[in-house]
């Protein structure tokens, strides 16, 4: 293609933010853009990656690219989809996948993949089940990892028993187990995804060739099953919250949602208010183990973590229970529209092969769903937050030997540099001296800190590279919301700036309506929110559901029609365009907007 | 349906008399009105002054003037001899004096219907062939008219209208008889339509039956279907009833009933012309509707509507849709041995 056309810039000319010229410093070589770059398409992964990535959270990005590769590439041969590459540039994450496009090998892995992915879908709930329980016993093997004390002295049984072993050897065994278990979660994340995913494009690709005018968004709601684990944190919450009417508890809560004040409060006030503190209990664990992010970065604490958030949620709900407003999600309305479109739908193909043919399309998109959206619960949220925690126990480890200032610090080292501060605790604590150079890393992370937070302005390109024809890959046109359409989107608003009062994104979930904007960048924003207002944010989380019942429609930057705002603005029955690129950024808290959730267009009227 | 055409040989016919299966009767037109109107949709009432009437009048003439002779006598490459044979036959249909029993029966059922009241008059084939139809120039309408006088002349016009000279000319052609010749006549109440347009039960751009597509524009609805006027656009989905495209014209001009009876165009006025023509309300109503004649037919259809000057939605004719169901189609996809395995197909990039 010609170069002079290409409206996005190659991924070597883009150079470094000013005031972070040194950020290469914080991430490893092999994550840096190379020569050959330019001649690949690259997008930014703005959905999973929206702020620029610490040095430890490169993790994230690490595990997740060699699990999913590994299983699309090696695992199940996908016939033409190979891995995904990434590069970081100015700390945020860019991506390419790899496809194979000769005839013979497309071939070749189809057989394979016919095979692979055959005993998947053949086995499917058999081996979801035993994933559930395999995830759980990971959980429960990354809290019980121990980090060694390093006593003065040895424990007495290392002797008793001749195991031969000291501590500090321990310390690296406990380290090397963390990493290891974070991985092992991303392989099993994607062990199943995948081939999820290609369930929902075939029957996507079907509706869209019977129904040439079908959007994603009315298909996606034949697919989207009811009853999923990420509304669940949120019905324990209304639950909670229908107790302490019950028990006349409403005064105890409050916007700030202070555990510090609140649970000792409760404590005090005796029967009812222990018995509300039990109830609790029994939530947290594990309902609360959801981040307040998709766990893709160190600071996306958990409620269990943070228990300020799902707090601070209550007073809401307690009002709305006080007023008789239901706060139960109309699930037997909700099944039977579903049955209604999908039988529509069904009624308006011409021939009895084909309905046979939707039918099994169909059941195969149901049979996999609660894959999809459940094992979010386990993997992202759950062992994530799990697995931050553990770090930070390390981070203590790191303070204590005054390498560090604070536990939290940690996480601006990578994980390969966290392996050389070990080795010098190792020694420390065999030698019996100071660790070698105790300030080498502070001036460094202070340094990391600044920088981050310049690199967080940067208004990073959507996509670098030459622009292809096509886009085809499944998983980025299921989870991105990136097709063809977007990218020529993004390239006109490149050319032509576009209207500046218009913002386009995925049409998410019908439906019109007009309000005041309020742009949230955390779910810990969440006391600005007033009722009535429209949503603006650049992704919204499981953990921000408690929101939807305040709102009146709802707009992001990242996402496509199976994303999260999705799905629960079509359980609210609220207008949602989603994917937008960059509403949080062109839209202000205060101004009127007009969402159409039928066709997309976010319009700022004042 | 309605019953079998047996029983029916009056000279009149009212819609809620007539099925589909009543064409040979009533012809095509009449005989969908009828339907409809059975199915207890929001047809204006009317009669169709049936095949029975035009034969029993044409066999008046015959007797007389022999018709059928003289035609059937014509060289078909002869065209002077066919204009003038049939100018003169033309004129014998539009001007002898109709029997007084036909008569007395037509004007008496236009007297019920509410004398007086408009009436649209149109020829109703009763060939299932609508290329036939169209050929033979089998199209005439009639709108507003307004007394007995007229009322008669443009039934009589109507029936005129099979001895043109591209009628007859494409009769001999064909070697068809004249003998099985025949025609009824709708007389339709008028609708002093606010707004009126089309209305498809699937998507004329794609085919999609998922959709429909809705025209509408001012006034009657001969702007729209003439193409004097670009018309609003809508399309609804039939399933989740998203309106997903408006679009709003500028709607320049509209016809509105002439005083003398007939038609007249006229400038719309122009805080009108940039108006959406159909609130949503509106346009759920008659989404409603048409998914209510597509079910009841069973297939795709092609309906003209109006709305009366209360709001009220009368549907004024429906047809099947014809361009895409006569398309040939590949099956999108043929059942699988295992569910899974339309996976293996699409991401393998096998062809069906």
């Amino acid at each position: 293609m010609n170069m002079k056309l290409n409206p996005f810039p190659m991924p070597t000319s883009i150079g470094p933010v000013a005031g972070a010229e040194n950020w290469g410093d914080m991430y490893p070589y092999y994550t840096k853009v190379q020569p050959d770059d330019d001649k690949r398409f690259w997008f930014y992964n703005s959905m999973h990656f929206s702020e620029p990535m610490s040095a430890f959270d490169m993790i994230t990005a690490e595990a997740a690219y060699h699990a999913m590769g590994a299983y699309v590439n090696r695992v199940f041969a996908f016939p033409t989809g190979k891995g995904i590459d990434y590069r970081c540039i100015n700390g945020r994450i860019y991506i390419s996948a790899n496809v194979a496009s000769d005839p013979a090998e497309i071939q070749e892995r189809l057989d394979i993949f016919r095979r692979r992915a055959g005993h998947y879908y053949e086995n499917w709930n058999d081996i979801y089940s035993k994933w559930e329980g395999r995830m759980g016993q990971l959980i429960q093997d990354m809290n019980a990892i121990k980090i060694p004390e390093l006593p003065a002295y040895e424990d007495e049984a290392v002797v008793t028993d001749s195991t031969g072993i000291a501590q500090n050897h321990f310390l690296r065994v406990a380290y090397h187990r963390t990493l290891e278990l974070y991985s092992q979660m991303w392989h099993h994340h994607f062990e199943m995804l995948m081939l999820g995913y290609g369930a929902y494009v075939v029957f996507f690709q079907f509706c869209k060739q019977a129904f040439p005018e079908i959007t994603d968004q009315t298909v996606a709601r034949m697919v989207a099953g009811i009853d999923v684990l990420m509304f669940r944190p949120d019905d324990e919450l209304k639950k909670l919250a229908k107790l302490a009417v019950e028990l006349d508890l409403d005064k105890f809560f409050t916007t700030d949602g202070n555990p510090q004040v609140i649970l000792p409060a409760l404590e005090k006030h005796g029967a009812t208010g222990q018995r509300w503190l039990a109830a609790l209990a029994e939530s947290r664990d594990p309902w609360f183990n959801i981040s307040i992010g998709d766990g893709f970065y160190h600071y996306e604490r958990s409620w269990n973590d943070d228990l300020a958030v799902p707090l601070s949620a209550l007073p809401h709900y307690i009002e709305k229970v006080r007023k008789g407003d239901s706060l139960e999600r109309p699930t037997e309305t909700l099944k039977l529209e579903r049955q209604r479109i999908i039988d529509e739908y069904r009624s308006l193909l011409p021939t009895d092969e084909e309905k046979a043919a939707f039918d099994q399309m169909l059941s195969v998109s149901h049979l996999v769903f609660p894959y999809v959206e459940d094992h979010k619960f386990y993997c992202e949220h759950w062992l994530t937050t799990a697995f931050f925690n553990k770090m930070r126990q390390f981070g203590d480890l790191l303070q204590r030997y005054e390498l560090v200032d604070k536990q939290e610090d940690i996480f601006h080292l990578h994980h390969t540099e966290i392996s050389q501060v070990l080795s010098n605790i190792m020694n420390s604590w065999a030698a019996g001296s100071p660790p070698s150079q105790p300030d080498y890393w502070q001036p460094i992370i202070k340094e990391r800190r600044r920088m981050l937070k310049v690199l967080g302005e940067w208004q990073a390109p959507p996509a670098i590279g030459p622009m292809p024809g096509n886009i085809e890959d499944p998983a980025l046109q299921m989870l991105w919301g990136i097709t063809t359409e977007t990218l020529h989107g993004w390239a006109s608003v490149a050319a032509e700036g576009g209207n500046e009062n218009e913002v386009r994104g995925y049409a998410a979930s019908p439906g019109v309506v007009e309000g005041v904007a309020r742009v949230l960048r955390s779910i810990t924003d969440f006391g600005e929110i007033k009722e009535g207002d429209i949503l603006v944010c650049p992704i919204t989380h499981p953990s921000w559901g408690p929101l939807f019942s305040k709102i009146k429609a709802a707009v992001s930057d990242i996402g496509g029609t199976m994303s999260h705002m999705a799905i629960v603005a079509r359980e609210y029955g609220m207008p949602a365009v989603v994917g937008t690129g960059d509403a949080t950024k062109r839209i202000k808290s205060g101004q009127r907007l007009r969402v159409d959730g039928d066709t997309g267009v976010v319009t700022i009227l004042e | 349906m309605s019953s079998a055409v047996a029983s029916k040989h009056q000279p009149v016919l009212w819609f809620k008399e007539l099925g589909i299966h009543d064409r040979p009767v009533a012809g095509g037109k009449g005989a969908s009105l009828g339907e409809m109107t059975g199915a207890g949709l929001p047809i204006p009432p009317g009669f169709v002054v049936s095949t029975v009437a035009f034969n029993q009048w044409l066999q008046e003439l015959d007797q007389r003037h022999s018709i059928r002779s003289r035609i059937t006598a014509l060289d078909k490459d002869n065209l002077p001899a066919i204009q003038q044979c049939t100018a003169e036959i033309r004129a014998l249909i539009e001007h002898e004096p109709l029997s007084p029993q036909l008569h007395a029966t037509i004007v008496g059922s236009y007297a019920e219907l509410g004398a007086g009241h408009p009436v649209a008059v149109r020829s109703s084939a009763t060939s299932e062939d609508s290329a036939e139809a169209s050929f033979a120039g089998l199209q005439d309408t009639y709108l507003w008219v307004k007394s007995e006088a007229e009322l008669i002349s443009k039934i009589r016009s109507c029936w005129a209208s099979l001895y043109s000279p591209e009628s007859v000319s494409y009769r001999l052609r064909l070697n068809l008889p004249e003998a099985q010749l025949a025609m009824g006549v709708v007389v339709q109440r008028m609708v002093n339509s606010s707004c009126s347009g089309v209305m498809f039960t699937r998507s004329p751009t794609t085919g999609d039956r998922s959709v429909i597509t809705i025209e509408g524009s001012w006034g009657l609805g001969s702007a729209v279907v003439s193409g004097e006027v670009t018309p609003d656009r809508f399309v609804i989905n039939k399933v989740t009833r998203e309106i997903r495209t408006r679009v709003v014209a500028d709607k320049a001009i509209e016809h509105v009933p002439a005083e003398q009876g007939g038609v007249l165009e006229q400038e719309v006025s122009a805080e009108r012309r940039k108006q959406c023509c159909l609130s949503d309300a509106q346009i759920h109503a008659l989404v409603a509707l048409g998914k209510k004649v597509e079910q009841h037919y069973g297939s795709p259809q092609d309906i003209e509507w109006a709305l009366d000057q209360d709001g009220n939605i009368l549907l004024l004719q429906s047809r099947p849709e014809t361009v895409w169901a006569s398309k040939e189609r590949m099956a999108v996809a043929k059942p699988a041995a295992r569910a899974f395995d339309h996976i293996f197909n699409v991401m393998g990039g096998v062809k069906k």
